[in-house]
């Protein structure tokens, strides 16, 4: 232990980073209040610790976790995506559109993320090259994307139900359980795995991790080190853009439909997974796997919502919201004590 | 330079005095518009006067009646604005305020004044509760202003539908209907009210200190304290004014068809409150605001959304439209973008002065 944090000061191991510290704190209390949901859904309604309903989370929400992992990278620099929610819209309706109109179904997802890597260059160049506020500069982006979408089409469009693009949500029986309670999965599932996992590679194994990591630290900091400051910050509002078309092509999959108002608010939920998952909204500390677990606990409260039927859906909102607040108070609890030690 | 120059005359020195501020450019734009107006009909801006009510009628009524709802949240968004903040919360507070005042209407069933005004009283109050909540967050709590308020903006809507139970309200209520379809002098009664509350509102940060405070904290919230600034309170209140007066709105679009449609009312307002603050000249930076810009810029959007549906372009295209008009601004304010037009100034001004010497 001691031998390989000599050898490697900068990179410590995944064990001592996953060790109880104040850093980890968020990230351990979002781990626990998602078992704490998943026993309390059992004992209350039943049937959520199963194979069927774990499926479904990660099947339901494999759009979810792909736009946390885009926004991890960004809210790590210290900046902010707004746009995601509004990309999901212009993209997935371009790509419905296109399919419709007998493009080849490869072209049309290649086209999809190219969309949502587009919004992604417009807005890292708005922020590094011309000063604007990561806020405001995605912001318009945002207006831009949803304004765009809104002259496509104002009612929903189909994708043709034998489209290739809906194969990717045909449902693979990993483990066939008792009755209807099997382990499924879907090609979506996995490109969302397959993001986190490189995702998490490029964070916690490559210099461009690091460099994401001290810019959030502190970018003076990181630009008199001579660090990439400029190129890492354009990258990751280009990787944020990307993961936001691809979460396009995922979510039309599943859903077969697109339309202007499709994604409002999602730039909410994807914040408050990444936050809720222990990343620091002022950039510099958190995890990639912690947003995964923050937007799981964010569909698992959807799930027991759902199953509770007293709560109104529409309060749903308001509930993310309250969640994401108090965890930015406990982050500020956090920092404030971190200093004092 | 050199050359004496002959005494300006009044008329000429409050034009070049109005072309010395930063929404000249608003006010040029808002009459191409009209002209181009005026080529597709010559009589356009004609404001006929009926005999029997008084009341002015016209396209350029119409835009005063359209405004007054663009006007109350740009106003209260150029407040946030100059403290550094912004408030993305305005639309759905628009929705909440809305929901409310509908809701208790159709609920009380009367049609009296009492109902509506206890109505607009509820509407404000919950409104001032929302903003209430805002400022708290970003002063005291210290968060960031567009976190606390885009929760704000999604919860909004959320609680919007939770009051009507996710059905678009209707209610029936004359006295209400009169906010948005009254006159008073032959003026809309939204446009009364609106240029009254921005009156007191201007009155209140010009004739007081309360604005000089307002822009210090925008412009450097370490040396406003130093100053002996207390930000709380006043970033509180910008952030309750920002929302009463987005409740304002709220009523005023609502009672214009009397009934909340919480999916509709206000989306996207927060981009038009923007938009009408950065054409007005107030900086997305905070600090210095111009609330005669955010007017002017109120006034222009209206008008642009007027002439939208007159020149039958489909009004989808808007939105688009506004977001890159917003992009455009945000480059021109970039420091980048500055310091290339003042690099070209600098250099016709040297060249002006290499070929004085004689």
């Amino acid at each position: 232990m001691t031998i390989t944090e000599l050898d490697r000061p900068a990179a410590p191991s995944l064990l001592s980073r996953m060790k109880p510290n104040l850093e980890t704190l968020p990230t351990l209390a979002a781990v626990a209040i998602f078992i704490a949901m998943l026993i309390y859904g059992e004992i209350a309604y039943g049937r959520i610790v199963a194979f069927s309903t774990i499926s479904n989370l990660l099947i339901n929400n494999a759009y979810l976790i792909i736009l946390a992992v885009g926004l991890t990278f960004v809210i790590l620099t210290g900046g902010i995506d707004l746009s995601v929610g509004a990309v999901i819209a212009i993209s997935s309706l371009v790509g419905v559109m296109l399919a419709n109109a007998g493009w080849n179904p490869l072209v049309v997802i290649v086209l999809m993320i190219l969309i949502g890597s587009v919004f992604g260059v417009a807005s890292g160049v708005l922020i590094q090259y011309f000063n604007v506020q990561p806020f405001i500069a995605t912001l318009a982006m945002m207006f831009l994307a949803r304004g765009l979408a809104s002259i496509l089409s104002t009612t929903p469009q189909r994708l043709a139900d034998d489209s290739v693009i809906r194969a990717l949500s045909t449902q693979w029986k990993v483990y066939d359980g008792p009755k209807i309670d099997d382990l499924v999965t879907t090609p979506n599932v996995l490109i969302a795995a397959l993001v986190v996992i490189v995702a998490f590679f490029m964070l916690h194994r490559t210099r461009f991790g690091r460099t994401v990591y001290a810019i959030g630290g502190s970018e003076q900091s990181a630009l008199l080190m001579g660090l990439p400051v400029v190129r890492t910050k354009l990258s990751i509002y280009v990787i944020s853009g990307t993961l936001a078309g691809l979460a396009a092509v995922v979510y039309t999959s599943k859903l077969g439909i697109a339309q202007n108002i499709t994604g409002v608010g999602w730039e909410l939920d994807a914040i408050a997974a990444v936050i809720i998952g222990g990343t620091l909204l002022t950039g510099g500390a958190g995890f990639v796997l912690g947003s995964v677990i923050g937007a799981l606990v964010l569909g698992l409260m959807n799930v027991l919502i759902t199953r509770d039927g007293g709560i109104p859906p529409e309060a749903t909102t308001i509930i993310t919201g309250g969640i994401l607040l108090a965890f930015v108070l406990l982050q500020r609890f956090v920092v404030s004590r971190k200093r004092k030690s | 330079m050199s050359t004496p120059v002959s005494r300006p005359s009044a008329a000429i020195r409050v034009i070049s005095g109005l072309f010395h501020q930063p929404y000249v450019w608003a006010i040029v734009a808002l009459l191409l518009l009209l002209v181009v107006n005026l080529t597709k009909n010559p009589a356009y801006l004609g404001v006929s006067v009926n005999a029997a009510t008084g009341n002015l009628s016209g396209n350029v009524i119409d835009i005063l009646r359209a405004s007054a709802p663009i006007m109350m949240i740009a106003v209260g968004m150029t407040l946030v604005i100059a403290t550094r903040g912004i408030d993305l919360s305005v639309g759905s507070v628009m929705a909440v305020a809305g929901a409310v005042s509908m809701e208790f209407m159709r609920n009380t069933g009367t049609g009296s004044f009492g109902t509506a005004a206890v109505a607009v009283l509820l509407a404000l109050g919950i409104s001032a509760l929302l903003g209430t909540l805002n400022g708290i967050l970003v002063s005291i709590v210290g968060l960031q202003p567009f976190i606390t308020t885009l929760v704000m903006m999604l919860a909004g809507r959320g609680l919007a539908k939770v009051i009507t139970s996710g059905q678009n309200t209707s209610a029936t209520n004359e006295p209400f209907r009169w906010i948005a379809n009254g006159t008073i002098l032959g003026f809309p009664v939204v446009f009364v009210i609106a240029v009254l509350i921005v009156a007191v509102l201007a009155a209140l940060v010009r004739r007081t200190a309360l604005g000089l405070m307002i822009e210090s904290i925008g412009i450097n919230p370490k040396a406003a304290r130093m100053a002996g600034i207390r930000p709380v309170g006043i970033l509180i209140s910008v952030y309750i004014v920002s929302a009463v007066l987005a409740g304002v709105a709220g009523i005023f679009s609502t009672a214009s068809v009397m009934t909340v449609e919480v999916a509709k009312t206000g989306m996207t307002a927060e981009m038009d409150a923007i938009l009408a603050v950065v054409i007005g000249g107030t900086s997305l930076a905070g600090g210095k605001f111009s609330l005669t810009g955010s007017i002017i810029g109120a006034l222009l959007i209206a008008t642009l959304d007027k002439t939208i549906v007159y020149m039958s372009i489909p009004s989808s295209a808007t939105p688009a439209f506004k977001a890159v008009v917003i992009v455009i601004i945000c480059l021109l304010q970039s420091p980048r973008v500055r310091s290339m037009f003042n690099r070209r100034r600098t250099r016709v001004i040297t060249a002006r002065k290499e070929t004085v010497p004689a």
